[in-house]
């Protein structure tokens, strides 16, 4: 078995996970984002928060698989990175989209399916942020992971918002569909193997 | 009815000039060159027609051209919705070449007397080109201001004698899964379909655009002949237009076969219907940092709200 020092791992995964980041800054000096730039920024910082948000779901599925327990450890990390794009994602629709018109967010909200599923995602996501600290974990033991599940249902989230986002071309959600039907999957066939 | 379509002509690089003037007047964010020297990269303004053929060295302005400031020509022709080209809004662009342009036909049919196969210059009256400078809203919640190039389309249609029948003009899009990558999926029937009520057709807005900024439409933005409906969502300006069938019965249209609650067959704008997923109360005009209010029929009420007087426009969305 592979042995890393997890010393070097960390800042490097935390570099990983800034490059999206920076791919955009670099895209905003080479092309300044083409014609729709508010446009591009959403929908860029939308598809870095899902890919991150489901990297995170890919964890324990390539833990059993090649039984590389260590990097375990790295999860909560890539976990915040997730809920950061998803609050750049969120801010970059009030500020840069709507520019603070509340009425027209919270008519977004509450009419246009696509965002109600996204908020609600963004919503659900903010207990698990808030709960990521050791102490919070030791405070809520079994509790935290039961609270922790609700993962599931904000990919499952997370996917339709897109899937309904889209006009006619469906094939991009449909990959980020079938990568979660997969990630799920595996749970759901280690669960039934553990009933038996 | 055959005639024959003009031969090929060469574009000179002299014929390449830089819309300087035009370009960069408002910018939102840094440019830099390279989009800019891109944009105008001899390999994409090929020519669909000799500039002298059909008259782009004396056009003629137009009273019915806004004043609002133009939308930079390297925005207008690298953000296209041209599924044929491509889904995404840069692919028409990179794809632009796979559209074979010359020779051009269009097919005449249906309820009128000259049917038959026209070549492309048949649809222009030589001297007569006009600029049109308009705005265009997409049903996506974002506007420019494009100044065409084009001619009406009324006195083209009346010339074709519609008969008494011809309620309805129907237009589609060249079908060429070969060379076209878009048509490859099934995303949209294809060809791609649209349609006016004739009066609509006939209005001294609607045109028949062969240019844009003095030049020949390039072809990610529907080369060599599209529609501009000025008071409609920007889908129902059909591009690289082959046939025009004149039908007594309501076409239907590759839009509202692909979502019928979301796409109308009028499709005026109208900022009090919203698209089920958005509302369309207010745009981005491209360049713009604010979103503006949409205006109904897209500001051009005056000219054209009378066409639909006693219609339920929520209804007939
Ligand atoms: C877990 C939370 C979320 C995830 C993972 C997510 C992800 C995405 C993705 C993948 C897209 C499509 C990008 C593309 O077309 O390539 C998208 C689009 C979009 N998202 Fe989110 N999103 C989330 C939450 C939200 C929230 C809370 C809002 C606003 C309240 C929002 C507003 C939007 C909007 C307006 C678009 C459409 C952009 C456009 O039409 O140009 N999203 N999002």
């Amino acid at each position: 078995m592979l042995t890393i020092q997890s010393g070097k791992i960390k800042p490097v995964l935390f570099l990983l996970l800034l490059l999206p980041l920076g791919m955009l800054a670099y895209r905003f000096y080479s092309d300044g984002f083409g014609a729709n730039p508010i446009e591009t920024i959403n929908r860029y910082t939308g598809d870095w928060a899902l890919r991150i948000l489901l990297l995170t779901l890919a964890f324990s599925p390539f833990i059993r698989i090649t039984r590389w327990h260590n990097i375990i450890q790295y999860r909560r990390m890539v976990g915040l990175f997730a809920f950061f794009y998803v609050c750049v994602h969120l801010t970059s629709y009030i500020v840069l989209d709507q520019f603070f018109d509340f009425s027209e967010i919270i008519d977004d909200v509450f009419k246009r399916p696509f965002i109600t599923a996204g908020f609600s995602a963004f919503i659900l996501l903010i207990p698990l942020a808030v709960t990521s600290t050791n102490k919070m974990v030791e405070r809520l033991q079994y509790r935290w992971i039961q609270l922790h599940r609700l993962i599931y249902l904000i990919a499952m989230l997370a996917v339709l918002h897109f899937w309904w986002m889209v006009k006619v071309d469906t094939r991009e959600p449909m990959i980020y569909a079938a990568i979660l039907a997969v990630l799920l999957g595996f749970r759901l066939i280690y669960y039934i193997k553990s009933k038996i | 009815m055959l005639l024959k379509t003009s031969k090929p002509t060469d574009l000179k690089e002299s014929d390449i000039t830089d819309q300087a003037v035009y370009k960069d007047r408002r910018k939102f964010l840094q440019k830099s060159a390279s989009i800019t020297a891109l944009s105008l990269a001899p390999s994409l303004m090929l020519p669909t027609m000799a500039s002298a053929d059909i008259g782009f060295d004396k056009i003629i302005k137009s009273d019915f051209s806004t004043k609002d400031e133009l939308t930079p020509q390297d925005a207008i022709t690298s953000y296209n919705n041209f599924y044929e080209l491509g889904l995404d809004k840069g692919d028409p662009k990179r794809n632009a070449q796979q559209l074979k342009v010359k020779p051009w036909n269009v097919l005449v049919s249906g309820e009128c007397e000259e049917t038959g196969e026209y070549a492309l210059e048949d649809f222009i009256s030589p001297g007569k080109l006009e600029e049109r400078i308009y705005r265009l809203r997409c049903v996506e919640a974002w506007s420019m201001v494009v100044p065409w190039v084009g001619v009406e389309l009324g006195p083209i249609l009346k010339r074709f004698k519609p008969t008494s029948k011809a309620k309805y003009v129907e237009f589609k899009t060249i079908l060429d899964p070969e060379n076209l990558p878009g048509q490859k999926r099934e995303v949209l029937e294809w060809p791609y379909r649209e349609g006016l009520r004739i009066d609509e057709a006939m209005h001294p807005l609607t045109i028949l655009a062969v240019g844009l900024y003095g030049k020949e439409l390039p072809n990610q933005n529907g080369a060599p002949l599209r529609l501009v409906v000025p008071w409609k969502y920007g889908f129902k300006s059909i591009k690289s237009i082959v046939s025009i069938t004149f039908l007594e019965e309501q076409p239907a249209t590759s839009w509202n076969i692909a979502g019928p609650r979301e796409y109308g067959f009028y499709s005026n704008v109208n900022p009090s219907v919203d698209h089920p997923r958005w509302s369309q109360k207010r745009e981005r005009r491209i360049g713009e940092f604010l979103k503006r209010e949409t205006l109904p029929f897209n500001g051009y009420a005056d000219e054209v709200a009378s066409l639909y007087s006693g219609m339920d426009l929520k209804e007939h969305f």
